[in-house]
């Protein structure tokens, strides 16, 4: 049933909104292709901008990763992961989490590859990735978009808000799939 | 502190490619990342085209601006120094919006735009302002009803429940959305890094 209704909505919403923006900017008299053409090519700058940043940190966290010095990273925080009553499994996703989001959804599949999506390491892994962003990759992507090289303290507000993610899937998990 | 973390990334990975021996690691990913870079810039000029040629539609239709006012008190309190009718409270309604939905590729341009808003107001500085420090709080912690891609990846498993991880994820979010948003709220107004609107 839930599932019925979330994929209906999540198949449906871009359909809906190709449709109902355009209908409702012809009704509202806007010239809708020559505004869709005008904001488009703001589109094309706009990416074109990003990619200093984006190389700039994508060569870092990828030779991170390459290196193995990401495992040494995982292998130090693992006592830390099953106090708090984690499977050590998950550790790898949980450091990836924020660094890049295809890299840890491969993490995730994998888990759920080998455990199944039914197991704690399962369900841990996928309430893990459905909660924390790559945040790395917003703020390299919306700064880059302006130019901005100054993150002040946003980069530590939003790896707190990892670390809480984290800890609040962990906890979540432990009580409603133990 | 961006600055440091580049640089650990970076050292801490060439030291202990070099003390395990096998530097040549190093270059390999460093030059794939780096076309990779390209690529996935490249890949958004479509999808920024895209979506932001829509959001034109729904600007010069007065849509966007009859979003930011329904929402206006919400907004005026998570951003008071943006002004209410500005267009960036549209984008950033728009992006929180569909990140909430799992619509990750619209979120992106919608974020990007109002990033392009938020400097206007920040007079186009290379320093964050904390409107912008506020919105990438949101942004990176936003509650997620709809996580599409993992029930997917759930669904390829065959689980018997591939849906049972949305309330804990819905849980989960919430309490990282609070704690930024506090956090940020800090920031902003009582820490010593305060200072810029």
């Amino acid at each position: 049933m839930l599932l019925s209704i979330l994929t209906t909505v999540s198949k449906w919403a871009i359909p809906f909104l190709l449709l109902v923006i355009p209908l409702y900017g012809y009704i509202k008299k806007v010239p809708v292709y020559e505004a869709f053409v005008e904001g488009a090519e703001e589109g094309f700058i706009t990416a074109v901008k990003i990619i200093p940043f984006l190389v700039g940190m994508l060569v870092a966290i990828s030779v991170f990763r390459a290196s193995g010095a990401m495992d040494y990273l995982v292998k130090g925080m693992s006592p830390l992961m099953s106090r708090l009553g984690a499977p050590p499994e998950v550790l790898p996703l949980a450091v990836m989490r924020p660094l890049s989001g295809s890299g840890s959804l491969g993490l995730a599949t994998e888990l759920m590859r080998i455990y199944g999506p039914d197991s704690l390491i399962g369900r841990l892994s996928s309430v893990m990735q459905g909660t924390t962003d790559t945040t790395f990759f917003v703020l390299t992507v919306y700064f880059g978009a302006v130019g901005i090289k100054k993150y002040r303290y946003a980069i530590v507000t939003g790896l707190t808000a990892d670390v809480t993610g984290l800890l609040a899937s962990i906890y979540i998990c432990n009580i409603l799939f133990r | 502190m961006l600055n440091l973390i580049w640089l650990l990334l970076l050292a801490s990975g060439i030291i202990v490619a070099a003390l395990n021996g096998n530097i040549e690691v190093v270059t390999s990913a460093a030059l794939s990342a780096a076309s990779g870079a390209v690529e996935v810039c490249f890949d958004l000029v479509g999808i920024m085209a895209l979506w932001l040629g829509i959001m034109k539609i729904a600007e010069q239709g007065g849509l966007i601006k009859t979003l930011a006012r329904v929402l206006r008190p919400i907004m005026k309190k998570i951003f008071p120094t943006v002004p209410h009718d500005h267009p960036a409270m549209g984008a950033i309604i728009l992006n929180l919006s569909a990140n909430m939905l799992g619509l990750g590729n619209a979120a992106t341009p919608f974020g990007m735009k109002a990033m392009q808003e938020l400097q206007e107001l920040n007079h186009n500085s290379n320093e964050a302002s904390g409107a912008m420090c506020t919105f990438l709080a949101l942004n990176t912690s936003c509650i997620t009803l709809i996580p599409a891609t993992i029930i997917g990846v759930r669904v390829s498993f065959s689980s018997s429940n591939p849906t049972e991880i949305v309330g804990a994820c819905i849980f989960a979010t919430a309490i990282a959305m609070t704690i930024a948003i506090s956090l940020d709220y800090w920031f902003r107004t009582r820490s010593p890094w305060r200072g810029k609107s």
